[in-house]
């Protein structure tokens, strides 16, 4: 149950960014995943190939992946403005292609680990078995999303973030430059990815199959409401739940197999009943 | 004129039903099919029929997912999945019930379409991004569902082996004249006549009622269902023949590898079709085509480009190309997808049309 939860608080690090993306341009990222892995990926360069610490590792991770996500948004991204829906999610698809070609060509296909300076040893609480690392995790991503939460309430960028998701045109007239904006956001969505990147990375090794993390963001996000970060969080950990209880309950029925199965299920199931999800806005379309 | 359509007027309902109405496209045609079914099996050598089999069955999978996404406006990024549905369905009846190839071919077709409709229900309420994730869960899951069901699909591997199929072609001395289908000139006639037939279907269908409600739903859904089409049966049947298409691709697949396996139709190979419908053209016929070939040919040409070419001036060896050609070819990809959404969105098609509209009116561009 417990780890369960802590597993979903990862999902919803991943699914933070993805939100964030869509809150700001109303472009779905099917690149989340492959942006988790190219963090992995630099982050584990800084630390094992230029044997820095830490702390300078991350702060140049960080430059590297605000580079990307500026890169991504005026080299391709800002060209699609309001062009149909599938053209953005192609070019996202072939953004993803295209960085997984780029991670492995750069950084080599072996997979790396990240090394944290964190125990391996587990916590007991009461007779819970608990990951210290999952924990801090958990308790970083519990952090960044208040960070997150206050930047778009309280900070100026915030509220035109803000405003151009309620209504593009108008902000533009207010004088909000959008496309700044929308850079911006790709940037943060970097360094979120760079946090999940950390922790996937410590968690599984960085590798290929990290991009397919990218996957499993999608029932989080159908669930919680594309556009709600508080969606986001709550619905990473049910996704996180669901996973581990089908690994507990239905497995021993039907032989194995269903955690990677029940997160689709259960978005379908969404995607019929209740298409924008807990905390989406509904949108009612006219002609 | 022989390309011009002034002045060629409709005299008779003939006229009106022909698919081309002026003579140079009509003469262009026949050569083609001449060429295709005559031509090129007389010259092409082992491996350019290999290589043809590929595109041909490539091209047919890229014309039923156009029909889905760039006619009918609904994304689908589960295509491979349906094209597994196919493929499994024609293996099975083939090894549980020992049925003729043609109907197992027909049945993984039709079961194919079954399952597309089913996931297509969802696009009553939702459309866009929302289906494509949708869609997404699609293939995941029945990946999963062949992966884990082992009676289904032929145990741990999930891989079927089928016999090649056997044409009756004949009848003498009371008995049935057979010969097996196991060459590549035989798989190259198999999948021509079942391109042909798709792509005849194709063109066919957007002169009718039902195809016009197609393009009616992309352009704008809520105006079609005001004007009396029926969005919801739309749609479903969009899906039932994209999906239908995408069996009998999955079937000849099977055929020709003669094994039926889950890895041929991974969530990858639904991208890579995705990539021929966009970089050949939306709603565009011929921009499948396109787009089946370039998207097929791209890792071979990439391949020897980098062999030839990398050899010939950094000095590469085979090795190093080795190394970092997936990589490259991964890279390539991406990036053509974007460039093309970005430069030029309507594909191929469009610039093949934009070649052939200049010497529409050449050389006298200003009359």
């Amino acid at each position: 149950m417990l780890n369960g939860l802590l597993v979903g608080s990862l999902y919803a690090i991943i699914a933070l960014g993805f939100v964030l993306i869509y809150k700001a341009s109303d472009v779905i990222n099917f690149a989340q995943g492959e942006f988790v892995m190219f963090a992995g990926y630099v982050i584990a360069f800084f630390l094992l190939s230029m044997e820095l610490p830490l702390w300078g590792a991350a702060i140049l991770a960080v430059v590297v992946m605000v580079v990307v996500g500026y890169a991504v948004e005026w080299l391709v991204l800002q060209h699609l403005i309001g062009r149909p829906v599938v053209a953005v999610i192609m070019a996202t698809i072939g953004l993803a292609s295209f960085l997984q070609g780029l991670a492995q060509f750069l950084f080599g296909i072996e997979t790396r680990n990240v090394p944290l300076p964190i125990s391996d040893d587990p916590i007991f609480i009461g007779d819970v078995l608990l990951n210290r690392v999952e924990l801090i995790a958990a308790v970083l991503a519990g952090l960044g999303f208040a960070a997150i939460g206050w930047f778009f309430v309280k900070s100026r960028s915030g509220i035109a973030l803000r405003a151009i998701a309620d209504d593009q045109q108008v902000s533009q007239a207010m004088g909000i430059d959008v496309r700044k904006y929308f850079a911006l956001a790709w940037a943060i969505a970097g360094i979120v990815a760079l946090l999940g990147g950390i922790f996937w990375g410590n968690a599984t090794g960085v590798d290929v199959q990290l991009a397919l993390i990218g996957l499993k963001v999608f029932p989080v996000v159908i669930l919680g409401g594309l556009d709600s970060i508080v969606g986001a969080i709550i619905a990473g950990l049910v996704v996180g739940l669901v996973e581990s209880m089908a690994a507990g309950f239905i497995d021993p029925i039907v032989g194995g197999g269903t955690k990677d199965l029940t997160p689709y299920v259960l978005m379908i199931l969404v995607l019929m009943i209740r298409p924008y999800g807990l905390f989406g806005k509904e949108i009612i379309e006219r002609v | 004129m022989i390309n011009r359509e002034t002045g060629t007027f409709k005299r008779s309902f003939g006229e009106d039903l022909a698919l081309y109405r002026v003579p140079l496209p009509r003469i262009v045609m026949t050569l083609i099919v001449l060429w295709v079914f005559v031509g090129f099996p007389l010259v092409g050598s082992e491996y350019w029929l290999g290589m043809a089999n590929l595109l041909g069955i490539a091209c047919l999978g890229a014309l039923g997912l156009n029909i889905l996404i760039g006619y009918t406006g609904q994304i689908s990024v589960g295509h491979a999945a349906f094209m597994s549905v196919g493929a499994y369905s024609a293996a099975v009846l083939m090894r549980e019930f020992d049925m003729p190839w043609v109907f197992a071919m027909i049945g993984g077709g039709c079961s194919a379409a079954i399952v597309g409709m089913f996931f297509g229900i969802p696009s009553l309420r939702i459309k866009g991004l929302y289906l494509a994730v949708a869609t997404l869960a699609a293939q995941l899951i029945i990946e999963w569902i062949i992966n884990h069901w082992g009676w289904l699909s032929g145990g741990a591997q999930g891989s079927i082996y089928v016999k090649a199929p056997v044409l009756w072609y004949g009848f003498a001395d009371g008995q049935i004249l057979t010969m097996k289908l196991e060459e590549n000139i035989h798989f190259y006639f198999l999948i021509y006549i079942v391109l042909a037939l798709g792509i005849l279907f194709a063109l066919n269908l957007f002169r009718s009622h039902l195809g016009r409600a197609f393009i009616a739903v992309r352009d704008r859904d809520i105006a079609a269902e005001i004007i009396g089409v029926n969005i919801f049966k739309v749609k479903l049947i969009a899906f039932g023949i994209a999906s239908f298409y995408a069996g009998v691709t999955g079937v000849l697949y099977t055929y020709y590898y003669s094994i039926a396996n889950f890895e041929m139709f991974s969530l990858g190979i639904s991208i890579q079709f995705l990539a021929m419908v966009i970089i050949g053209g939306l709603g565009s016929i011929l921009g499948s085509i396109f787009g089946g070939v370039f998207i097929t040919m791209l890792p071979i040409v990439l391949d020897f480009m980098l062999r030839g070419v990398g050899g010939s001036i950094f000095g590469w060896d085979d090795a190093t190309v080795s190394s970092f050609l997936p990589q490259w070819q991964l890279m390539l990809f991406g990036g053509l997808i974007m460039f093309f959404l970005v430069v030029e969105p309507d594909g191929l098609s469009k610039l093949w049309r934009n070649f052939t509209d200049y010497f529409k009116v050449w050389p006298f561009p200003y009359l």
